[in-house]
C-alpha cells in the first residue's frame, strides 16, 4: 500500500511538469510581454533583475490596428455563432422532438458538409466576394462563419435536447401547458446552461477562425487572427510587442474555452465519445 | 389523438429543419458546382481575354506538376507527423491526468488552453519565442544542455511547422483521452484488480483497448482538420524555404489568390475536396454508428 502511495505521488509529481510543459508557451508569453524590447530578446533570457514594464502593452494598444481588430473579432465571432444559433435552435429542437425516418441521415448529412475543405472552394467564393462587393467586410466573412459552424452546433444542441427527459414535457403537457408554455418555460430552463456553453464554443471557434479570415481580410474587416499576422515579418523581431498583442488577443477567449471544455469534447466529436 | 398530434408534430418539425437545410445545401452546393465548372477552363484573372473552356487540360497540367506531387506528400507528412505527435502526447497526458492525486482541475486548465490559442498566434510564439535559433527558449535549453542550436526553420522546416500544430491539437487528444478513461466502469477495474491483474497488464488488456474508439475519433477529426492546414504555414514559412513546407492546401491558396489561375487552383481544390471525402466516409460511418447505439 505504501508503494502505492509513493508510485502515486511520482506520478502527480510527472503529471504536473508534463502540464506545465504544455502550458509553457503561453505562460513564457505572459512573461515576456512585460519585458522591455531589449530583455525580450536577450540571450540567455533573465528572469530576475528585469525592469518589468508595461510598455509593451501601450504600444500595441497605442499604434492602433489592435482596437478595431478586436472589435472585428467581438463583432464576426459573435454575429456568426446568433446566426448559427438562430437557424440551429428551430432544427435541432425539432429533430430532437420531433424525429422523421430522415433524421438520422439528415443528420450526417449535415456532418458531412462539414467536412468540404474550405480551400476546395476558395476560388469560387473569393470571386462571388468580389462581385457582390463582399471582400474585406464583416458580412461577408460572418456568413461564412455561421455556415461552417452550423452543422456543429445543430450536432451540439441535438444531442443536448435529447438529453431532456420526454416525461417532464409530458407532464408539462398533461398539466395542459400550450406549446409556446411548453417551450418557454419547461424546456428553455432545462436547455439553458447547454445553449449557453454551445455559444461560447462556436464563439471560440470563429474567435480562432484563421482560413476565411486570413483569405478574404485585408484592413477593414480583419480581425485579431489577421491582425497578428502582420507580425509575421519584421515586426515580428520585437518579442516584447509580439507577446503583448499576443496575449491581448488570446486571453478572453481562453479564459471563455475553459468554461466550456467539457462542452468541447461532445461538440467537436459529434457524440462520439462520451 | 396521439397520432394527429404527431403528425402535426412532423410538419412543424420539417418547417424548423428546413431553413438549416437550405442553408447547408447552398452552401454545398454552388460553390462546388463553381469549383467543378471553373476546373475545366482556361481562366486567368490576369488575362485580358474571356475564359475559355479547356476540357482536362487543368487536371493534365497538376499531374505533370513536380510541385503537386510534392504538394500531396507534404501534406500527408506533416498529418502523419503531427497525428503521431499530439494523439502520442495526449495519450500520456490523458493516462498522467487520469491517476493525478491533486489539482486535477487546473491540471485541465493547464493542458486544455493552447486548444484555445488562434493559429497565427500558436505558429509565431513558437516561431520567434520558442524556436528563434538566436534567442529562443529551445536554444537556450540546447545551449544548457552543450548542444549547439539548431535553426528548426532553416534545417528543418516541415518538423517545426507540425511540432507547431501538434501542440494545438495535444490538448484535444488529451482531453477526449481523458473524458473517455473517466468513463471506464471502476468496478470492470476493481474486478481486474481482484484478478490479480498488474498495472501493466490492466492498461494493456482493459485501458487501451477501451481508447481504440476515441483513438479513431481523434484521428479522423484530426485529420479533417490538418488537411487543410493554412495559417500556421502563412505566417510561419510562406510555404519555404523553396516549398519544402507548401502543402496542397497552401498551393491552392498560391495558385487562386497569387497567380490567380482559376482554372488550376480549381481543379486542385477538387483534389482537395476528394482527399477530405475519403476520411469523411469512415468518420460519417464511424459516427452514425453510435448514433443508432
Amino acid at each position: 500500500m505504501k508503494r502505492g502511495a509513493a508510485h502515486r505521488i511520482v506520478l502527480t509529481a510527472l503529471a504536473w511538469a508534463a502540464a506545465l510543459a504544455v502550458a509553457f508557451p503561453l505562460l513564457w508569453t505572459f512573461i515576456t510581454s512585460f519585458k522591455p524590447e531589449l530583455e525580450a530578446v536577450a540571450f540567455p533570457p533573465r528572469l530576475t533583475g528585469v525592469d518589468w514594464t508595461l510598455e509593451n502593452y501601450r504600444t500595441v494598444l497605442d499604434e492602433g490596428g489592435y482596437a478595431r481588430s478586436a472589435l472585428n473579432s467581438v463583432v464576426i465571432a459573435g454575429a456568426s455563432t446568433l446566426a448559427a444559433m438562430a437557424l440551429a435552435i428551430p432544427a435541432a429542437w425539432a429533430m430532437a422532438f420531433a424525429p422523421t425516418p430522415r433524421t438520422r441521415g439528415l443528420l450526417l448529412w449535415m456532418l458531412s458538409t462539414k467536412m468540404l475543405p474550405p480551400v476546395g472552394v476558395l476560388m469560387p467564393i473569393y470571386l462571388i466576394y468580389r462581385d457582390a462587393g463582399l471582400l474585406d467586410t464583416r458580412a461577408g466573412v460572418i456568413l461564412l462563419l455561421a455556415l461552417g459552424n452550423l452543422p456543429v452546433l445543430v450536432w451540439m444542441l441535438y444531442t443536448h435536447f435529447r438529453e431532456v427527459p420526454g416525461e417532464v414535457l409530458e407532464a408539462a403537457r398533461l398539466d395542459g401547458a400550450s406549446v409556446v408554455q411548453e417551450l418557454t418555460q419547461v424546456l428553455l430552463p432545462l436547455a439553458l446552461p447547454g445553449l449557453a456553453s454551445a455559444f461560447l464554443l462556436i464563439f471560440t471557434l470563429g474567435w480562432n477562425e484563421a482560413f476565411w479570415t486570413l483569405n478574404l481580410t485585408s484592413t477593414e474587416a480583419a480581425p485579431l487572427t489577421a491582425f497578428m499576422a502582420t507580425f509575421s515579418s519584421p515586426q515580428g523581431l520585437f518579442f516584447g510587442r509580439l507577446s503583448a498583442a499576443s496575449i491581448l488577443s488570446i486571453l478572453p477567449i481562453v479564459a471563455i474555452g475553459w468554461f466550456c471544455q467539457r462542452q468541447l469534447v461532445r461538440g467537436l466529436t459529434f457524440g462520439a465519445v462520451k | 389523438m396521439t397520432v394527429r398530434a404527431s403528425r402535426h408534430a412532423r410538419r412543424l418539425g420539417r418547417l424548423l429543419v428546413t431553413p438549416s437545410v437550405v442553408a447547408l445545401l447552398a452552401w454545398m452546393i454552388v460553390p462546388l458546382a463553381m469549383t467543378l465548372w471553373f476546373a475545366a477552363l482556361d481562366y486567368r484573372l490576369l488575362d485580358a481575354g474571356p475564359a475559355r473552356f479547356a476540357g482536362l487540360a487543368n487536371f493534365a497540367a497538376l499531374l505533370a506538376d513536380p510541385g503537386f506531387y510534392a504538394a500531396v506528400i507534404t501534406t500527408l507528412y506533416l498529418l502523419a507527423l503531427a497525428l503521431a505527435l499530439s494523439v502520442g502526447g495526449g495519450l500520456v497526458l490523458a493516462l498522467l491526468l487520469d491517476v493525478a492525486a491533486f489539482g486535477r482541475g487546473a491540471l485541465r486548465v493547464l493542458v486544455i488552453s493552447p486548444f484555445f490559442v488562434m493559429p497565427t498566434v500558436a505558429a509565431l510564439v513558437w516561431k520567434n519565442l520558442m524556436m528563434s535559433p538566436v534567442s529562443g527558449v529551445l536554444a537556450w535549453i540546447a545551449q544548457g544542455l552543450g548542444l549547439p542550436a539548431f535553426d528548426w526553420f532553416a534545417h528543418a522546416p516541415l518538423v517545426a511547422v507540425a511540432i507547431i500544430v501538434a501542440w494545438q491539437w495535444l490538448p484535444f487528444a488529451a482531453l477526449i483521452f481523458l473524458t473517455a478513461l473517466q468513463s471506464l466502469d471502476s468496478e470492470q477495474r476493481e474486478a481486474a484488480q481482484l484478478d490479480g491483474a498488474g498495472p501493466i497488464a490492466m492498461l494493456r488488456y482493459l485501458t487501451l483497448p477501451h481508447l481504440a474508439r476515441p483513438a479513431a475519433v481523434i484521428v479522423m477529426i484530426e485529420t479533417l482538420f490538418l488537411l487543410s492546414l493554412f495559417a500556421e504555414i502563412f505566417v510561419t514559412t510562406g510555404g519555404g524555404p523553396g516549398n519544402a513546407t507548401t502543402n496542397l492546401a497552401f498551393l491552392i491558396y498560391q495558385q487562386a489568390l497569387q497567380s490567380y489561375d482559376v482554372g488550376g487552383a480549381s481543379a486542385a481544390g477538387l483534389v482537395a475536396v476528394v482527399l477530405a471525402n475519403i476520411v469523411a466516409f469512415f468518420m460519417v460511418r464511424l459516427i452514425g454508428r453510435s448514433l443508432t447505439a
